[in-house]
């Protein structure tokens, strides 16, 4: 057994948590010395294993460990801010200064502060997130080649591998300020991933698959990983154009949560106190139809985006985002929330887990009832503007007609505006995607320009 | 470069009681007969950003980041561990862990380390120092009252500067001691504009390997901030950008984000040693129209994609990629270049000592032609001018890949006519400059605001084309 195997069967994450909140105690006592009037400060280690194998062969083990304090002083209503990524005293030191150096030049600002100390998480119930995968080097590597191995031996026509992955991850992380707030958790995230190539006389395509669990104990089967991801990948196998068209489009649950993803950052205060958001002026006015619900449940055991506080170290409750289409309110931290003349909803870092409540269509009945349309399962590029909400990016997919799938296709654009398209969903799935914090299934929507041929 | 060395082991090994001849016992300890190769990478990187917003310089951040990677091959293995901890244990515990990719045996040793040099490409300085704080304040509330007094419609103006410098120290196996200090800086406009009831957004922006004395001078940040006003205004009157298959003519300069998505990842040499691009095994083959010749060069200087030294010691070149329109080359990194049994390009980069490195870009541009731009405008009876870019993406396997105009025009009857709103292009790499027939005498390099990323790691390039006229490409809009 070699060294780094003894390292990774060690629990230290309570030793670790109980140092990083030292950390913050040190850097709070060296901000006050320094004359900061308040300080806010945040200190994380994260470790993990990464190993890749491909075409039989085990390709890379890394090792990671990463570790940072960041820290935020206030003099009066003056700023500064300032990182490390070390935990050594002197450095430290060091960047309490700069930050302090930081905030002689910056200007008053009226909203700057720290939360309300009355926000703050006082209860730290157990989340469930915090289970380390004492799995070594050699077992990871077996565990990547039967992925890899499934997914090859699954069609003649995979004829190349980008290999497959697996990664142990785990975080601890101190949060404190100095109107008392002291929080600390501890969390684990694992992946197994597998890419694979196959080749006709069209040319060859890639596609992918992985799954991403807090505990190693929810793993889906990995044989049926590297299975996955060969039948997505010879799916795509002469791969078409279309014509240029307007017709409705299903977005598969992880292309369509990108979208959820951009109407929270249409919703999110910093876009709002700016005016970049076409959502600007929406709290209780529609942006969906009637049937759709989102509510974020931040404290969901297990949950990719669980959290008992947020980055300000206030406490996480459920809370409705979107009520019968209805938005219900805005994603807010405490300074967004000063500059709107609102108050923290306990997002600041962001929203924490977001459930659209899913209908009952599974996914081949949602194309059922398209009938004839685009099933998107990639988009490329960036072409999304959060200030007007017009959307034009590359996609890939499959043709529908009649609910079947005709045949892939590729080289296309998909053009709307966000509004239309949110106003204009049709049906949400069944299908929940659950290996992210934004939880949907796959999203209906009535219409968009297709560019192509 | 021995005063880089000494500046190098001055910042990243003395402080942890290490010179340079310490690191011959780490390569015992990393080495042995199945291992092909090792490097050690140390690195250490400061950087500092303002930012103005509401009238008000209401943010500033300062951030120290060091350690050492440590990195074993073994034909196409590769066992890598890192530590921010630049001292011997820490070395030795990251070696033992880098080993572990090579099955046990007898240790071995690298060749003795000799200084590699190569001409410096920008100056070894710390651009935080040289401009002072209150002179950077001054300058972003400059740059705010200036935009907001261009134009009425002007809402909110976001300025940012930053500044950073990387030093770092590499010593391989193949006997290479090599050190580098690269600064970096960069502004950014940003503007809201708002007119009957609309909103648009513009910006403006570059940088550089150099300091502030360079950025900012011959009213440079007040182009920046001439140019984010202007697109906001331009995109506040866009109409719905056209859906279909036409004529583009992309302007020059920051459009060559073009040849950075259609063919310049998928010249890269590890997709192409595992021949998961769909430029493998294609050298000496057409895959553009004649005239065209693309190259990758990390040596001009000052340039943000640009590198005295790559990230494995080796010196950055100018390499033709396509010469006439032929594929000549691949971008290499040590380790692939020996695996295909080609040289290093000077293309290894990583994002930092906690990364890998592998072939990545610098300055990926198009040489000039012969015709004037406003003769390849006059040439399109109807079709689009692009002049202003986001960013793109590419599938590296099937060579699709996508780039978002920001700033479009309709071309009718050799005319602009019209703004259109951004759209999205959409293209096959190993087809689309093979439409390309016209490409003008203007090629212009980007203002230095490039990031790319691969596999999770960013690093800045540098993009750059004369005007260039492309036949047919598929343009995202929504109308008909």
């Amino acid at each position: 057994m070699n060294a780094a195997v003894i390292h990774n069967t060690q629990d230290s994450s309570l030793d670790e948590l109980a140092r990083l909140a030292e950390v913050c105690d040190d850097v709070l006592r060296r901000c006050r010395a320094a004359g900061a009037s308040e300080a806010e400060v945040a200190a994380s280690i994260d470790t993990g294993l990464d190993v890749g194998v491909r075409l039989g062969e085990v390709e890379t083990i890394t090792r990671t460990r990463d570790r940072g304090v960041s820290l935020t002083v206030l003099f009066g209503k003056r700023k500064g801010s300032a990182s490390t990524a070390d935990l050594e005293p002197e450095s430290i030191a060091r960047t309490v200064e700069h930050a302090c150096a930081i905030a002689r030049y910056t200007e008053e600002d009226p909203c700057n502060g720290l939360a309300d100390p009355a926000l703050y998480a006082r209860d730290f119930p157990d989340l469930d997130l915090w289970h380390p995968w004492r799995i070594g080097v050699e077992e990871a590597i077996e565990l990547g080649l039967r992925i890899e191995d499934a997914g090859r031996s699954f069609d003649p026509r995979i004829s190349n591998s980008e290999g497959a992955a697996v990664q142990v991850g785990e975080s601890v992380l101190a949060n404190a300020n100095s109107a008392g707030f002291r929080g600390v958790e501890r969390s684990t995230r694992h992946l197994l991933s597998c890419a694979l190539i196959a080749e006709d006389d069209a040319g060859m395509q890639q596609n992918y698959w992985y799954d991403a669990v807090r505990s190693a104990s929810d793993f889906a089967d990995a044989e049926s990983i590297g299975r996955r991801a060969a039948e997505r990948t010879v799916a795509r196998l002469d791969a078409r154009r279309l014509s240029t068209r307007e017709c409705p489009v299903v977005f598969v649950p992880e292309v369509a949560r990108g979208l959820i993803g951009h109407f929270l950052s249409a919703v999110s205060g910093g876009a709002l106190y700016r005016r970049a958001s076409f959502l600007v002026d929406h709290l209780g006015k529609p942006v969906f139809p009637s049937f759709v619900q989102m509510t974020e449940r931040p404290r969901l055991p297990r949950g990719h985006g669980s959290s008992v506080f947020d980055a300000e170290g206030v406490a996480t409750r459920d809370a409705d985002l979107v009520r019968d289409g209805v938005l219900a309110r805005y994603i807010l931290g405490s300074y967004s929330a000063r500059k709107l003349g609102m108050t923290t909803t306990g997002n600041a870092g962001g929203i924490h887990n977001l459930v659209v409540t899913p209908g009952s269509d599974d996914l081949p009945a949602l194309l059922g009832r398209m009938g004839t349309g685009l099933l998107v399962t990639e988009v490329m590029g960036q072409g999304v503007s959060l200030i007007t909400g017009d959307y034009s990016r590359g996609a890939s997919g499959f043709w529908v007609e009649n609910g079947q799938i005709v045949h892939p296709v590729e080289e296309i654009t998909i053009a709307s505006n966000l509004r239309a398209m949110f106003g204009g969903i049709v049906a949400i799935g069944s299908d929940v995607d659950p290996r992210s914090h934004l939880l949907t299934g796959s999203i209906l929507i009535d219409r968009m320009t297709i560019a192509g041929e | 470069m021995t005063s880089l060395i000494a500046q190098a082991e001055q910042r990243l090994l003395r402080p942890g009681g290490l010179s340079a001849t310490d690191l011959e016992p780490v390569f015992a300890r990393l080495m042995a007969p199945s291992i092909d190769a090792a490097d050690l990478y140390f690195q250490h990187s400061r950087a500092e950003s303002w930012l103005l917003e509401d009238g008000i310089v209401k943010e500033g951040s300062h951030s120290i980041e060091q350690g050492v990677g440590v990195r074993a091959i073994s034909g196409e293995k590769t066992g890598f561990s890192y530590s921010d901890q630049i001292v011997l244990p820490s070395l030795f515990e990251a070696a033992g862990a880098a080993r572990a990719i090579a099955k046990a045996g007898a240790a071995g040793t690298g060749r003795p380390l000799a200084i590699a040099s190569a001409p410096a490409l920008y100056p070894a300085i710390d651009p935080i120092e040289t401009l002072s704080s209150e002179a950077k304040v001054r300058v972003l509330r400059e740059i705010d009252a200036y935009a907001r007094a261009l134009d009425p419609r002007v809402q909110q103006v976001i300025v940012s500067l930053s500044a950073g410098v990387d030093t770092v120290l590499i010593a391989a196996s193949d006997g290479t001691l090599a050190a580098d200090v690269r600064p970096l800086v960069r502004m950014n406009v940003q503007v809201i504009a708002e007119h009957g009831g609309r909103r648009e957004s513009g910006s403006g922006g570059g940088g550089g390997r150099y300091g502030f004395d360079e950025l900012l001078a011959d009213g440079r940040a007040h182009a920046f901030a001439r140019e984010a006003v202007r697109t906001a205004l331009i995109n506040l009157e866009a109409v719905d950008a056209p859906a279909g298959t036409m004529t583009v003519v992309l302007g020059p300069g920051w459009p060559g984000v073009l040849l950075h998505e259609a063919i310049g990842h998928g010249l890269e040499g590890d997709f192409n040693r595992k021949e998961t691009s769909a430029f493998a095994g294609r050298i000496g083959e057409r895959v553009a129209a004649p005239g065209v010749t693309v190259v990758d060069d990390g040596t001009l200087a000052g340039r943000r994609g640009s590198l005295s030294i790559d990230d494995e010691g080796t010196p950055t070149r100018c390499t033709t990629l396509i010469e006439d329109g032929i594929l000549t080359g691949y971008m290499q990194d040590k380790t692939n270049a020996r695996l295909m049994g080609a040289a290093s390009t000077g293309n290894g980069r990583r994002e930092s000592f906690a990364h890998l490195p592998m072939p990545r870009m610098t300055n990926t541009y198009m040489r000039p032609g012969t015709r004037a731009p406003e003769e390849i405008i006059g040439s399109v009876k109807r079709g689009l001018y692009a002049v202003n870019f986001g960013g793109g993406q590419v599938d590296i396997t099937n060579g699709k890949f996508v780039f978002s105009a920001s700033e479009a025009y309709l071309i009718e009857d050799g005319r602009l006519t019209r703004p259109v709103k951004g759209a999205t292009l959409i293209g096959a790499g190993p087809e689309v400059l093979r439409r390309v027939s016209m490409i003008g005498n203007d090629l212009a390099l980007d203002e230095g605001v490039g990031v790319c990323g691969k596999d999770g790691q960013s690093v800045p390039v540098g993009v750059g084309q004369p005007t260039l006229r492309i036949d047919a490409m598929t343009v995202g809009g929504t109308a008909a």
